[in-house]
């Protein structure tokens, strides 16, 4: 690697001084923006408005989106924004989980606002030097780079021909480049995409943070919406932060004392009881693909199956022996929970990079469910080759996952076939050919291209040039709102349907993983007790991406006597934390009601934008069938005892003597409305309309009620 | 390698130990300063210390805690970002931190305790 000969190419296009700034209370109560169009730097003021009705994070990403769009803007229209910030907690390091970065930008899939949340240490270093976001818009000539010294106060952006696109290389480089020596390469974080977003809608972006043991850089992934795409499209190569002398106080705490006793408890009880719980130390969040599997839940042959005799051959066991053990992988400092796992020294054997030894970032469990089990793929081989060059070319592993499974549904449907596909036997299981389709996408070519558009693009394409059935695709196409499902299988309960399909930026897990108080222990049976869940669990979890914190160590550790608390699920004892390291940080005196509110705010605001861009009502709630229940006899007939049962016990329907199709066709409008009283009875939770709208007494009652909001709901009501 | 041995069936919870090491450490007689700590049982006392066995060394995420050539594990407080792992990670609890600090501290075997202990509840030997 030779970086003198990288640097040397690179052309200042702009330089610009700060003063240093000074964080107060988790706020360094600026924000920094540059246009990448006209290399414009600017720093702008946090106003008191943000900080009481945004808090931070995704709350100010959204904040700035919002002010930078229009209901016209598309996500590859120079005023888009990328916007990253962390959140007055992030940049602790005492309380686990507490270095997350929050992304925002209109989305290549949705149209709409997209937020992702990510490890890696940019959000905290960016705000120790000296800014609670970055807002980037505008589109470069040509590949830039942005570089942020936070102890000098310099902003420069550069031209950079050179450097590699790909992030394993790239993220070396640039960590090489700027870094003074060895021991400063801790204080550099990255932000980079790779060659598969120069083409495909699923680009994600990657954030690096220096592995002192390992001596190497790792990548965590800002995965979902496309968000890569659009920083290629704007002509970014890499954003690069340099920060030195992190300490335990940076922010400025309003009292230090009760964020450490917090952080200390926290870490006791995952020393303490991790091993006999989740394992995350030893495995990460790829724990439970069996566990999945045992209950129904691991989706097998794109959603329609909850398990596979195979599912061994990847299960946790598999994947503990191939990670380095014993190693502090946390993806912030003070992560205890250390759930950054990796696989060291593994030889790819496909692609530009085969016969290489590389770091594997993960597996997690998405991956291991998206880019195998989804996919009929059980060789945890393949699954970490996909890991890998997913996240090195910056391709999103949960919708490349899901749109292979439905690729593969198609090709065994006939729907395409081998000629389409350019020779690719897109058979479930194939782990080759997805590995194929994947080396094209990165390389702008063939099938794989077409692929990168995600699953409702390639619906319409289908239909279009190929005459596919357009109630099938939207039948088994899962995806909502342009994105992915994630990877859970929703079919055996409801409120898990409506954790999926009742968000705001289309079905992911993040807001609301419902299905074991649902389905198993069966703790919310009627839909007002769905609902409450449906609102509280989304709010709550909202509430992380306000601050720059994690969700893992909310709940994948649990105190020893949470079970004796009157709400488990909630885990009170860590609802209490989180109140005390807010307050502890800010200064303010909130509580978990207070909490909630805080994320209304925000979880409104993100749905009115929803409804400013075109979107957000009740029909883009809807999900497909497959979701729901058996599209296919195939399915129905695998749980056909099951369902007969449901039949016979909850719908009132006689299955006996019945053909499957007539089953099929009882069952599927019992469950259809069954979501739609679901639906009905989330909306009113929420203090929305039937058609899914905020309603202006609602705004009022959150202390929402800005101008701007009701000028859009007013329309709908 | 130099560890400070106990024998709490020997300690009369006198405190003093907590007193010598503050007060070497931190200019203080503050027992929540101390690297060494008696806690009064009923039956008997306990002495909670370091016993070097360097397990806080491998949890540390920026290798801030290393053990020296005596074979005493220590932290560089320079790199040390106070996250506090190594507190909560401790077999022994015996890695201590104080809210006026932002870096943990722990017992380095300097004997500075054992010298004033009337009963030899606690002593320097090496391993
Ligand atoms: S739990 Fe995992 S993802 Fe969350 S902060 Fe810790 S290491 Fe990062
Ligand atoms: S402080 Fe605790 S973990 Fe570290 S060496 Fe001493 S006894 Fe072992
Ligand atoms: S408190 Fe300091 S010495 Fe202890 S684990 Fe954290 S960084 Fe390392």
């Amino acid at each position: 690697m030779n970086i003198e000969k990288l640097k040397s190419a690179h052309k200042l296009l702009k330089e610009y001084k700060y003063e240093l700034g000074k964080i107060e209370r988790g706020y360094t109560n600026r924000t920094l923006y540059i246009n990448l169009g006209d290399n414009t730097i600017k720093e702008k003021t946090v106003t008191q408005l943000m900080k009481d009705k945004f808090i931070g994070g995704k709350g100010f990403g959204l904040y700035y989106l919002w002010n930078a769009v229009t209901p016209d803007t598309k996500w590859n229209s120079p005023e888009n924004e990328i916007v990253i910030a962390s959140g007055p907690v992030g940049g602790i390091t005492q309380y686990p989980g507490s270095g997350k970065s929050l992304v925002c930008s209109l989305s290549p899939l949705t149209g709409m606002p997209m937020d992702s949340n990510v490890g890696g240490y940019f959000g905290p270093l960016l705000k120790f030097s000296g800014f609670d976001a970055l807002e980037l818009q505008g589109k470069a000539d040509k590949d830039v780079i942005v570089f942020i010294d936070g102890n000098s106060g310099t902003i420069r952006i550069e031209e950079a021909p050179e450097e590699a696109i790909d992030s394993h290389i790239l993220g070396e480089q640039l960590t090489e480049m700027y870094a003074e020596n060895e021991e400063d390469k801790r204080n550099i974080s990255v932000v980079s995409a790779g060659s598969a977003a120069n083409n495909a809608y699923i680009g994600l972006l990657n954030f690096t943070f220096y592995d002192v043991r390992r001596k190497q850089i790792r990548l965590k992934q800002a995965g979902r919406g496309g968000i890569g795409t659009v920083f290629r499209d704007k002509k970014i190569k890499a954003l690069v932060v340099k920060f030195a002398g992190v300490k335990g106080n940076l922010n400025n705490p309003a009292d230090q004392s009760s964020i450490n006793k917090a952080g200390i408890k926290l870490h006791k009880e995952i020393h303490d009881l991790d091993d006999k719980q989740n394992r995350m130390r030893q495995v990460g969040t790829a724990n439970i693909i069996e566990v999945m599997d045992q209950y129904d839940l691991l989706p097998t042959h794109n959603y329609k199956f909850g398990g596979h005799p195979d599912t061994y051959k990847i299960s946790s066991k598999v994947f503990t022996s191939m990670i380095t053990q014993n190693t502090p992988d946390g993806c912030w400092y003070g992560c205890s929970m250390s759930c950054a796992k990796a696989v060291d020294r593994f030889e790819l054997k496909t692609g530009p990079y085969k016969g290489q030894k590389v770091i594997v970032d993960g597996p997690e469990y998405e991956n291991a469910a998206g880019l195998g089990s989804n996919c009929g793929i059980f060789d945890p081989y393949a699954i970490l080759e996909l890991n890998f060059y997913c996240d090195t070319y910056a391709v999103d592993t949960i919708s490349y996952g899901t749109l292979t499974a439905f690729l593969m549904e198609c090709y065994e449907n006939g729907i395409i076939n081998k000629e389409i596909t350019g020779g690719l036997e897109l058979n479930f299981g194939n782990s080759s050919a997805s590995l194929e389709m994947l080396h094209q996408m990165a390389r702008g070519e063939g099938f794989g291209k077409l692929a990168g558009l995600g699953i409702r693009n390639l619906k319409r394409i289908f239909v279009e040039q190929y005459g596919a059935d357009p109630v099938f695709l939207n039948d088994i196409g899962m995806e909502q709102k342009g994105l992915e499902f994630s990877e859970y299988m929703p079919k055996e309960s409801l409120a898990q349907q409506g954790g999926y399909g009742l968000t705001n930026k289309g079905p992911q897990h993040d807001e609301a993983w419902l299905i074991f108080m649902d389905m198993v222990n069966n703790q919310i049976p009627t839909f007002e007790d769905k609902a409450e869940a449906l609102h509280y669990f989304p709010m709550f979890r909202t509430w992380f991406g306000l601050n720059g914190l994690c969700k893992l160590p909310w709940n994948d550790i649990a105190p020893a006597d949470n079970k004796l608390t009157e709400e488990p699920a909630k885990i009170p004892d860590h609802v209490q934390n989180y109140v005390d390291i807010f307050n502890g940080v800010t200064g303010k005196k909130i509580d978990k009601n207070e909490l909630i509110v805080q994320s209304e705010r925000v979880y409104n605001f993100q749905r009115i934008f929803n409804i400013r861009m075109g979107y957000g009502k009740r029909i883009h709630d809807a999900i497909p069938y497959r979701a729901m229940g058996p599209v296919t006899a195939e399915e129905y007939l695998s749980r056909q005892e099951r369902y007969d049962k449901q039949l016979k016990e909850l719908v009132g329907f006689n299955p006996e003597g019945k053909t499957t199709e007539e089953k099929m066709a009882a069952l599927r409008a019992y469950r259809k409305d069954q979501y739609e009283k679901l639906t009905d009875a989330v909306y009113k939770r929420r203090g929305w309309t039937m058609d899914g709208v905020p309603t202006v007494e609602h705004l009022k009652a959150i202390g929402m009620d800005l101008p701007e909001l009701v000028e859009v709901v007013k329309k709908h009501l | 390698m130099k560890v400070l041995k106990r024998k709490p069936e020997l300690c009369i919870a006198c405190h003093a130990c907590e007193s010598a090491c503050s007060t070497t450490w931190f200019k203080e007689d503050n027992a929540e300063k101390s690297c060494i700590r008696i806690k009064e049982g009923e039956k008997e006392n306990v002495i909670v210390s370091c016993t070097q066995c360097g397990e806080c060394i491998d949890v540390c995420p920026v290798q801030a805690i290393t053990r020296d050539k005596n074979g005493i594990v220590r932290i560089n407080k320079s790199i040390c970002v106070g996250c506090f792992i190594c507190v909560g990670f401790c077999p022994e609890l015996a890695m201590f931190m104080n809210d006026e600090y932002i870096e943990p501290f722990k017992c380095v075997a300097c004997g500075q305790c054992a010298k004033q202990c009337p009963t030899e509840a606690i002593s320097i030997e090496q391993e």
